[in-house]
């Protein structure tokens, strides 16, 4: 179906707009070659075995500090001691099983699913709408525009947290799932405008104004040509925002009241008894965020195949 | 392009601009407001009242607080930047492509963990009996208090930001044009030398804002210096959240915010004018 809408304006313009669809093809091989004879011709001068080595050496010390703790986690979630160290006791799925008979941890992970997935299709909505308006349009004020829908990341959680409890409460939004969900959207939607605003920028320019020429209304072509060139990127943003709001922790812990989230749970644990709960916790949550994002990577590292196979027909 | 009004324009760029101004920016203008009302029995009252900044401002402990927290910020900054420099110049230059890809996709990893468990998870690393003085009393050495203090502090810090700093160096790395390397190393310039007055000039942009971003992470977080630092010192961070959570001193707390938000505007525009100096010619 989404197919033929996408193949509608460019057959019937066979001229000008395959070349959109070869051309990273034809040039992406060219490229890399120039980019690789180049740095050849960079590298041989210097070149000295032993600060290479050094760099390999240094990227996997880099490489273990970053996965120590991931990895730590992960292992720990199997170990039965009540204080994790080495030697590691016996492999156990206790952690796990205390995990899932703690009603308090189901009711967090139904209102961080809840939260998340709401969150995830209004930032993308949002972000795709800022995107567009960025892509095409050009107004006085642009600038703030932009700063709105981009600094919100920037502010630290804890201020955003404050301020927001501060003026939900206000407002008497605060203390429930929706509260958690607005202030998400606030710092999930920049993600999701900065995704799907890469993929317009691969977009040719002159796709749009060809639909409009050939008799498409804005929201035709909005329908038929723009939505679907942006589908992976539209989801690679909700899945990358819902990851992001899984995560989450700090502005809900201000905002959730009782209503909190699995993050703010684990916030519980680490305020009480030190408690390898924790990792049983942060692995099952871990995969169930790379599962997201290796979700939306295959979306967004597949767009290209896609789309020359949708330009062929 | 047009750019006249019309209904299908604002359908798209309407609604993120509403709700970032309703739950954006409105926010932080309340926190303004707020900054000026009064507490009486434990509830708050709109007023306009400067009690709070002149209680805030008049305490040494909000002083040596902010002190702290720049010091350590700036301090994390810092040795973020240098640590994560030689592994983003090697990802940079001395990987082949595929093996950059993966790298970056290595990379990104850590910002889907949770950074909660990442930090319980160093505390099985530091804590008295955690896994590194286990590993030291193999060799007869410690045990070494590890955990609670500055240095565990600087360990989460680079947790936080390492990453993000390692993407962003790499980032700005990328867009260096190789023949101005070639061309000092064709003019026998070490390889020491092209780094510091090649490589790092160029890079200068993506660097700064680099280091900046793990300054903005690290004086907000709270995570670190509480469940690593122990507390102690205090940050403005552990300050706010007393001050909301157990204190219900709203107003105060919107003080240290307002406070903070401040110099981070202030850190941000001259780290971003260091960025550019001179680029604009």
């Amino acid at each position: 179906m989404t197919q033929d809408m996408t193949a509608l304006p460019l057959s019937v313009h066979p001229s000008g707009t395959p070349a959109v669809a070869t051309a990273p093809t034809a040039k992406a091989p060219a490229a890399a070659k120039a980019r690789k004879t180049a740095s050849h011709g960079a590298h041989d001068l210097n070149r000295n075995r032993g600060v290479d080595a050094a760099l390999w050496v240094y990227i996997l010390l880099a490489y273990a500090f970053v996965f120590a703790p991931i990895a730590a986690s992960f292992i720990f979630s199997f170990n039965s001691d009540r204080f994790p160290s080495i030697p590691l006791g016996e492999i156990s799925l206790d952690w796990y099983r205390a995990v899932a008979t703690d009603p308090l941890v189901w009711e967090g992970l139904r209102n961080t699913l809840f939260v998340g997935v709401i969150t995830g299709v209004v930032s993308t909505l949002l972000g795709f709408g800022a995107a567009y308006t960025d892509y095409r349009y050009k107004f006085a004020g642009k600038q703030v525009y932009l700063a709105l829908a981009l600094l919100p990341p920037t502010i630290p959680v804890i201020i955003m947290g404050l301020a927001m409890l501060a003026y939900l409460s206000r407002v008497n939004l605060s203390g429930n799932a929706l509260s958690v969900i607005i202030s998400h959207v606030v710092v999930c939607a920049p993600f999701a405008m900065a995704i799907t605003r890469l993929r317009l920028s691969q977009m040719d320019p002159a796709l749009e104004p060809a639909a409009w020429n050939l008799g498409a209304s804005e929201w035709q072509t909005m329908r038929h040509v723009i939505i679907p060139f942006c589908k992976p990127a539209i989801f690679g943003a909700l899945f990358i925002t819902m990851a992001v709001s899984f995560d989450e922790f700090a502005v809900a812990w201000f905002v959730s009241g009782l209503n909190e989230t699995l993050p703010v749970k684990v916030l519980g644990f680490l305020q009480g008894q030190v408690s390898p709960r924790i990792n049983a916790i942060g692995t099952f949550v871990f995969v169930t965020s790379m599962t997201l994002v290796i979700l939306a990577q295959l979306l967004l590292s597949n767009r290209d195949a896609k789309f020359r196979n949708t330009s062929g027909e | 392009m047009r750019s006249r009004i019309s209904l299908y324009g604002l359908t798209f760029s309407l609604p993120l601009l509403l709700w970032q101004l309703l739950f954006f920016v409105f926010p932080l203008l309340f926190l303004v407001a707020l900054s000026f009302w009064t507490v009486k029995n434990f509830t708050m009252r709109p007023d306009f009242d400067t009690v709070n900044w002149v209680t805030i401002y008049g305490r040494a402990v909000f002083w040596q607080a902010y002190a702290t927290t720049f010091v350590m910020a700036a301090l994390a900054a810092l040795l973020t930047s240098a640590l994560a420099f030689p592994a983003a110049y090697a990802i940079a230059f001395k990987l082949s492509d595929t093996a950059r890809r993966w790298a970056v996709f290595l990379m990104v990893i850590p910002f889907f963990t949770s950074y909660l468990v990442r930090v319980y998870s160093w505390q099985i690393f530091l804590s008295d009996n955690g896994i590194i003085n286990v590993l030291l009393g193999g060799i007869g050495l410690g045990p070494f208090p590890m955990l609670n203090t500055v240095g565990a502090t600087m360990v989460g810090f680079l947790t936080l930001c390492f990453p993000l700093v390692v993407l962003l160096q790499l980032f700005s790395l990328a867009f260096i044009d190789r023949t101005l390397i070639e061309a000092a190393h064709n003019m026998r310039c070490g390889r020491l030398r092209t780094v510091f007055e090649v490589v790092i000039p160029s890079a200068r942009v993506g660097l700064s804002i680099a280091a900046l971003f793990a300054f903005i992470l690290c004086f907000g977080d709270f995570v670190s210096p509480v469940y690593l630092g122990g507390g102690e010192p205090t940050t403005l961070s552990i300050l706010i959240t007393d001050t909301t959570k157990s204190g219900q001193q709203w107003p105060r707390a919107a003080v240290i915010a307002l406070t903070m938000i401040a110099t981070l505007l202030v850190v941000a525009f001259a780290a971003i004018r260091f960025a550019y100096k001179g680029r604009s010619k």
